[in-house]
């Protein structure tokens, strides 16, 4: 050991004395270069050794997403809590549970998500009037009449009429409820998305990404029970 | 790694993205203490254990020495079988959040856009945490004694001309997740699906609007000429300065893409590209829509882009069709395709469409491609390669989310992976089903698939590991199907695989959790074998390098006959076929096979082996290449007994190689 580091330090030595040019230009040949390309056409820059990754910034509008869905995912567990109480209908009963497990555990990771970076879980009842304004392009029908919901929530008379049905009225107001409440997450996923530079941190675009496919598929799996159910009433 | 996008895993997913948390856990414990949270916060922090096992499913094993290896980033407890860790090259400091040093500006400004002021009690291991998915590992390609490694925020390229030695030659910064790499000659292509990405590689991402304060501020307009989702294609003439020569943009990004060499045309190669993201506005890329098929016969989903790369001139390189891969072809309709329902909390889910391949593998010198997406296995005819016809589509109960395939050498076999939990999730824990987020093995006739088994990695893991299946390749052991597997943080797992229906592990690497207080994203994302090493690409750590070690499960010369084999580049999802020179190392392999096997008797492989050594010991003398030789006819003379299929074919390629070796 030791004389290896005597040899190389002699060999530096050499190289500082006798060869300056090439001992650092071979140094320079073992040391890991930092390169940014550039778009297409421009070229490759290289980057100082010191250089740190960089996170892309994180918008209000991420934040106001999260704090947004905590309130739409809520209701959604509120509406699935009714289930136990007010139907037998098994599909019914088996989707609820899915429902209720996954919103719960999303709830518990967007708390975390906003708790990690300093901010505040409940969303502001100006930016939730905002949000509503920007809604320019939901085309999942959801409701935006009512001051403090967020998109596809049910009004306090929807959620009241909820309470009040059961069974096979009970599963078309909850079907039909939930297919909009989940429309409702759409419509604010493609907001978060369309709104300027939001979307890029990666845990977000991942769970907003999630809330998408996830809930475009429980859509189509309600909207085939509904079916079912209608068609049952007319025979 | 995927969304945790299926129902089913949805509602399963216990852990679910416990990756960010460790900072609330440091943030409020004192520097040097590592107490639990507080209670009102540890509950939300602390990993759940599954939920009880359905009836009739068996879980993971307790027993395992990987069950309960000690915790830690850098200094984890690990344990071995049939194989040696040889080294791990830390991520590269410029795909890492900052230094050690909080006063670092650079940490500080990072934090700052984070909505973070107060730094002084972050540690490093909390950084880490912050960042990790942002700069997460991904998917590996090889080239000569280049390796390429992708990652969230770009690629890292080393030289492993000495695997034992290998370094760091260039750090290539360019975001927007999640990097997978392919290379072919001078191109290097990566996927890009995250909003960051930027044409020109910027870090930087798109300012996001201010906050606004007045209801009636118009919001600024999100389509960003700027912005880029899709593939990448660098050249990478000098390994040492990367250029990018092309963006192919598409409508949901590419979230992996699979490398197409035409047999038939030499100007041009392809690329499949798999979009698994949300689709982007029109008013960024003309074109796009996310409607369902019935409102908008264009819509982005439910489809494949493939991209032409004309070899003469990559800047040209284009999207040339984007093949309706769920189509019925009877009907038109372009939903044709489901995942038949699959599992729940309570029992057998409504099935759901599938709209979106994950991976596909192509093998083109049999002219298939073998596509796992979301929740269907499908089989396309690629032989041509811009208009794939599917030949089959299988799904299964216990599949959650069809992620990857794979054939085996011979094409008669693919084996498929289900990424249940998207592999953020703890999947491996004592109570998760030993048949979800497993392997499955089918068998693969005229283009049809038909099950055979499924392999899960057996040993248990923690409620703190990401575990599922993942990325793998084959290994070159002649005369076997072997491949070596990544498993999140469930490690490194060899299955034998040559009795479909009989899949057994022959060799693991495991590591402890990161942290075992909470889930902290991390662990193997694809793990392969190059010319004659393991590298696994792990997702927080680094790179890891590994070699075979013999075990009773594998012989040394079947190592050696495995590390006869080399490719001049390697590319997982772009399989090529293996081809065992005619050497006596390989003829010793299928020997030490046929004594395990008791597919001759031990007489004759004393005889063959004796043989063996006489022609190696002269250097293939002519009178040793003779008795060789005939020791061969009378394998092929005698072989027609009542053999198993696998040791009918090892005594006929066997031998092959008695009959003219070389040295």
């Amino acid at each position: 050991m030791k004389s290896r580091l005597a040899s190389s330090l002699m060999l530096v030595a050499t190289g500082l004395f006798l060869s300056v040019p090439t001992s650092l230009a071979q140094q320079k040949n073992r040391r890991p270069v930092i390169v940014q390309p550039g778009a297409p056409g421009s070229p490759t820059r290289e980057l100082p050794a010191t250089t740190r990754a960089e996170l892309p910034p994180v918008s209000a509008a991420d934040v106001q997403f999260m704090q947004g869905m905590i309130v739409h995912h809520a209701q959604a567990v509120e509406m699935t809590d009714l289930i136990e109480s007010h139907t037998d209908n098994a599909g019914v009963r088996a989707l609820g549970a899915r429902i209720s497990r996954s919103q719960s555990d999303e709830i518990a990771f967007m708390k975390r998500w906003l708790a990690a970076r300093g901010q505040s879980m409940t969303i502001a009842a100006a930016e939730m009037h905002h949000m509503h304004h920007n809604m320019h392009n939901s085309r999942n029908g959801t409701s935006h009449e009512a001051g403090a919901l967020m998109p596809g929530m049910l009004t306090p008379q929807q959620m009241e009429a909820l309470r009040r049905s059961r069974g096979a009225e009970f599963d078309r107001l909850f079907l039909s409820g939930m297919i909009r409440h989940h429309g409702g997450a759409l419509d604010m996923v493609r907001d978060l998305f369309a709104a300027a530079g939001a979307g890029q941190e990666a845990e977000l675009f991942t769970f907003a990404t999630d809330v998408d496919s996830g809930q475009r598929a429980e859509i189509r799996v309600m909207q085939n029970m509904l079916e079912k159910i209608n068609s049952k009433e007319k025979r | 790694m995927n969304r945790l996008r299926n129902i089913a895993s949805r509602l399963l997913s216990a852990t679910f993205l416990l990756m960010i948390s460790t900072f609330a856990v440091s943030a409020q414990t004192p520097p040097e203490a590592a107490k639990p949270a507080p209670a009102a916060q540890g509950s939300d922090l602390a990993p759940e254990p599954a939920p009880p096992l359905p009836a009739g499913m068996t879980g993971s094993d307790v027993n395992d020495p990987r069950f309960k290896l000690a915790p830690g980033i850098y200094n984890a407890g690990a344990i071995a079988m049939g194989m040696r860790h040889l080294s791990l090259l830390r991520k590269p400091d410029a795909f890492q959040l900052g230094a050690d040093d909080p006063a670092n500006p650079k940490v500080q400004k990072t934090l700052g856009l984070l909505g973070i002021a107060d730094t002084s009690k972050m540690s490093r291991s909390s950084q880490l945490v912050r960042a990790q998915l942002a700069f997460a590992n991904s998917d590996l390609a090889f080239q000569g004694k280049y390796l390429f490694q992708g990652n969230f925020y770009g690629v890292n390229i080393y030289d492993i001309s000495n695997p034992a030695r290998a370094r760091l030659l260039t750090s290539m910064v360019c975001p927007g997740g999640q990097g997978d790499v392919s290379v072919y000659k001078n191109l290097m292509f990566m996927s890009v699906e995250m909003p960051n990405g930027r044409i020109d590689c910027g870090t930087q991402g798109f300012a996001p609007a201010p906050p606004s304060t007045t209801a009636d501020q118009p919001p600024l307009p999100a389509p960003q000429k700027e912005r880029f989702r899709g593939v990448r294609i660098f050249d990478i003439s000098d390994i040492r300065s990367p250029k990018q020569v092309a963006t192919v943009q598409t409508c949901r990004g590419s979230h992996t893409h699979t490398l197409i060499i035409d047999p038939k045309d030499k100007d041009n190669v392809y690329v499949y590209v798999s979009g698994t993201s949300f689709v982007r506005q029109s008013e960024e890329l003309a074109g796009c829509s996310d409607e369902a098929p019935e409102k908008d016969p264009n819509t982005a989903l439910f489809r494949i882009e493939v991209i032409k790369v004309p070899l003469a001139a990559p800047q040209q390189a284009a999207i040339v069709s984007t093949p309706r891969v769920f189509m019925d072809p009877r009907t038109g309709v372009i939903n044709a395709l489901n995942n038949g329902g699959t599992h729940g909390a309570k029992g057998l889910e409504k099935p759901s469409d599938s709209d979106q391949c994950h991976d596909i593998t192509a093998y083109s010198e049999i002219g298939l491609a073998a596509g796992a997406c979301s929740g269907n296995g499908i089989i396309l005819d690629i032989s041509d390669p811009v208009n794939p016809k599917r030949l089959d589509a299988v799904n299964d109960p216990n599949y959650a989310y069809w992620h990857s395939a794979s054939f085996s050498n011979d094409g008669k076999k693919v084996v498929f992976t289900d990424e249940w939990g998207g592999g953020l999730g703890a999947r491996c824990r004592p109570n998760d089903p030993a048949k979800w987020g497993a392997d499955a093995i089918f068998d693969l006739t005229n283009g049809r698939l038909k099950f055979a088994s499924y392999y899960k990695m057996p040993a248990a893991q923690s409620d703190a590991e990401n575990c599922v299946a993942h990325n793998g390749s084959l290994i070159p052991v002649p005369g076997r199907d072997i491949e070596v597997q990544s498993w999140y943080q469930g490690g490194i797992s060899i299955v034998d695989f040559t009795d479909a229906t009989k899949p057994v592990e022959i060799a693991y690497f495991d590591r402890g959790p990161i942290n075992p207080q909470v889930l902290v994203l991390g662990g193997h994302w694809s793990a392969y074998w190059y010319n004659g090493h393991i590298y696994g690409s792990e997702i927080a750590r680094g790179l890891d390098i590994l070699e075979l070690t013999p075990s009773k499960f594998l012989t040394q010369n079947e190592i050696d006959a495995a590390k006869s084999v080399r490719f001049a580049e390697f590319n997982v999802q772009n399989q090529q076929r293996i081809t065992w020179p005619p050497r006596l190392v390989v003829a010793k392999a299928y020997i030490d096979q046929l004594e395990r096997s008791k597919g001759l008797p031990s007489d004759r492989i004393a005889t063959l082996r004796r043989a063996i050594r006489t022609a190696e010991q002269s250097s293939l003398s002519r009178s040793s290449l003779d008795r060789l030789r005939q020791l061969a006819d009378q394998l092929r003379d005698g072989s027609a007994g009542a053999l198993s299929t696998a040791d009918a074919g090892r005594i006929e390629a066997l031998a092959e190689v008695l009959r003219k070796p070389m040295k």
